[in-house]
């Protein structure tokens, strides 16, 4: 350690000790679930009192595990989450970034009023347009599978894609691909035009390429979004077949009062999205600290 | 094929101010035009308007005798290098040559071949798989022109490419563009404010100011022969001296000048051409063709208000009264002991000296 380092040593030992302090109090919820998760309701109650309430200690087991996918549809309600989750990053991400890419790379007549709309949009919560959405998805034709094929229905009500078309485009991933492109220099676009490039081109081959870090972000964004929608599916969707996880849970713990169960539930909603951060972070951290595009 | 280019009352108005006045200017097949002008004046945009990257106001701009006003600059099959050059950042030096040759779907082996032959002539066979980021300043610049080059274009543009480079590696790139216009023979319009640059690459130079041409020759008949006052000082390193004028006399040799303005009109000058009794202009001197002398030894004096030693030559800046702007002077060995300070005469040389009437346009001396 060099002097300074050594002066600076006291302070640095209280800010790692009110780091750890911190990181413990955000892992101990999520501790606690994954080993209770592991343990019979007996166990649970009997670790309670001690720090084994925290680790995978005693009689571990799958159990629980076993009996929440035997109860009731949960399966297929953890595959909808996928499903809509998938579909709601995967279109969004294009979607949004494209309309980023004309606002702030393309001239076009009426720019400048479609961009401060969006800014407007931004600070409209989605709670209140909650039930004017409603009534709209309520009342539009739509489509379903039934066993005689596809057809004609009267209402989107109770549909996969009644949680998916509503949520792809979003302003505030419009707007967080808009701040990213507007840094990238346009003489990159200005190059791949002379070299006889589209602009669909310029987006595909130039501007997504140099985003990667914005795309991370703005995917694992719309991404919790999606996986952790709770409000819109419970007015949306009655039936069981288009029921995501976390309605599902809700009705699960009505269901049961075995934790061991509860926690194996809470997992299986929080492992997907903990596995895709851990993957996606590098990207992430890099753009949430605002890294840009230098030559 | 180098395309003869042709601009005819080319205008560009942005929200209304115009920026480029009318220009209309033909640049023959296998010349190297440059730009050159102060910031400002309407020459990137001149030349991003012959690229297509901005749209024509008005008038028109032919290449080869088509009007090309609303195609595309792949199109226009122009290759250009910008200043920043703009290689993308992802690709690697070969990804960045053969990405116009990709988009235009050329055949694998052909593309493979032109961009190989590309690198070749550019030095870059060894740099291949590096990306942007690990090129130093003339690397990045050669992948640029490379990038301009593979796709045969029918001109280049240049759009102030050395002016990120340092020095000595703009001397070095200046020399190469040069080598590679002799050897590649294409069109090329080329945009710098360093009008040494516009002196060593031009066939023919066209100086803007404010959207509007106001001169364009040979490098040595800009210099020699500049057309007005503005371009007489643009051109030439250290600018070209001036002294305000007064015709007092003369005769059918020749007329007599006070030289300075108002009260510190002190000296006269004769200079072989016939002007009207009264007239006032500008006298224009260039550095090489003035020495110093005794104060009272030369046709006007001042005080040296700073030397500038560029290693072969030494320059004196002398202000002299009535003058606004010093006057530069080159020196030799025997004046070379001159300190800032010194009071110093002037000597012109009188058949040497441009005349520029108070329109700023340069007066013929000689019918």
């Amino acid at each position: 350690m060099t002097p300074r380092q050594l002066k600076n040593a006291p302070l640095r030992l209280a800010l790692h000790a009110l780091m750890l302090l911190l990181a413990f109090v955000f892992l101990f919820p999520f501790l606690f679930m994954l080993s209770a998760s592991l343990k019979s309701n007996q166990d649970i109650f009997s670790d309670l009192q001690s720090l084994r309430a925290l680790l995978p200690v005693g009689t571990l087991t799958l159990q629980n595990y076993a009996e929440v996918f035997g109860l009731g549809n949960v399966g297929r309600f953890f595959l909808n989450s996928v499903f809509i989750t998938i579909a709601t990053v995967g279109i969004g991400l294009a979607v949004n970034s494209m309309a980023a890419f004309a606002l702030s790379r393309l001239e076009w007549r009426g720019r400048a009023p479609v961009l401060t709309i969006l800014v407007v949009l931004l600070i409209i919560p989605f709670d209140a347009i909650t039930v004017p959405l409603l009534f709209i998805v309520a009342s539009l034709p739509g489509l379903e599978m039934t066993e005689l094929g596809i057809s004609p229905t009267r209402s989107w009500l109770d549909t996969l894609y009644v949680q998916i078309i509503p949520f792809i485009a979003n302003t505030f991933s419009i707007f967080l691909f808009y701040q990213f492109f507007r840094e990238i220099p346009k003489d990159f676009d200005e190059a791949a035009y002379v070299d006889g490039a589209t602009p669909f081109q310029v987006f595909r081959h130039v501007i997504v390429p140099s985003s990667m870090p914005v795309f991370a972000t703005v995917g694992i964004l719309q991404g919790l979004a999606a996986w952790n929608q709770y409000l819109w599916p419970v007015i949306t969707v009655p039936g069981d077949a288009a029921r995501p996880l976390m309605i599902g849970m809700q009705q699960f713990f009505g269901r049961t009062t075995e934790w061991g169960q509860v926690m194996a539930y809470a997992t299986v909603i929080t492992l997907p999205v903990l596995v895709a951060f851990v993957i996606f972070q590098r990207w992430f951290v890099r753009s949430v600290a605002g890294s840009g595009i230098k030559g | 094929m180098p395309a003869r280019l042709e601009l005819r009352d080319i205008r560009k108005s942005f929200d209304g101010k115009e920026i480029i006045k009318g220009v209309s200017l033909t640049v023959a097949p296998s010349e190297f035009l440059v730009l050159v002008g102060p910031s400002g004046c309407g020459k990137s945009t001149l030349l991003r308007m012959i690229a297509g990257l901005e749209e024509i106001t008005s008038g028109e701009l032919l290449f080869d005798d088509q009007v090309v006003n609303h195609r595309g600059p792949a199109e226009r099959r122009v290759g250009m290098v910008l200043q920043s050059y703009a290689l993308y950042p992802h690709m690697t030096v070969e990804q960045n040559i053969g990405f116009g040759l990709k988009l235009a779907k050329k055949p694998r082996t052909e593309l493979r071949e032109r961009v190989e032959e590309a690198m070749r002539i550019l030095q870059l066979t060894a740099l291949r798989d590096h990306k942007p980021a690990q090129l130093s300043g003339g690397q990045r610049q050669r992948v640029a022109i490379g990038r301009a080059i593979v796709r045969e274009p029918n001109a280049f543009l240049f759009d102030e490419p050395l002016s990120n480079l340092d020095a000595a590696l703009r001397v070095q790139m200046r020399m190469e563009i040069g080598r590679l216009h002799r050897q590649l023979m294409n069109t090329v319009v080329y945009v710098t404010h360093d009008q040494v640059e516009a002196m060593t690459l031009a066939d023919r130079i066209v100086v803007l100011e404010d959207g509007r041409i106001r001169q364009s020759g040979a490098p040595m008949d800009l210099y020699e022969r500049p057309a007005n006052r503005f371009v007489a000082g643009f051109i030439g390193t250290p600018t070209m001296g001036f002294i305000d004028a007064r015709v007092t006399g003369g005769d059918a040799g020749g007329s007599l000048f006070a030289l300075g303005s108002g009260a510190e009109e002190q000296w006269t000058i004769r200079l072989p051409i016939t002007l009207e009794q009264g007239t006032r202009c500008t006298i224009g001197i260039r550095p090489e063709h003035c020495s110093l002398a005794a104060v009272d030894g030369g046709e006007v004096s001042g005080v040296v208000v700073m030397l500038e030693r560029l290693g072969a030559d030494t320059f004196a800046f002398v202000d002299v009264p009535g003058c606004a702007e010093s006057i530069a002077v080159r020196l030799d060995a025997r004046t070379a002991g001159v300190h800032p300070g010194d009071a110093v005469g002037i000597r012109l040389q009188t058949e040497r000296c441009l005349l520029f009437g108070q329109d700023g346009e340069a007066i013929e001396r000689r019918p």
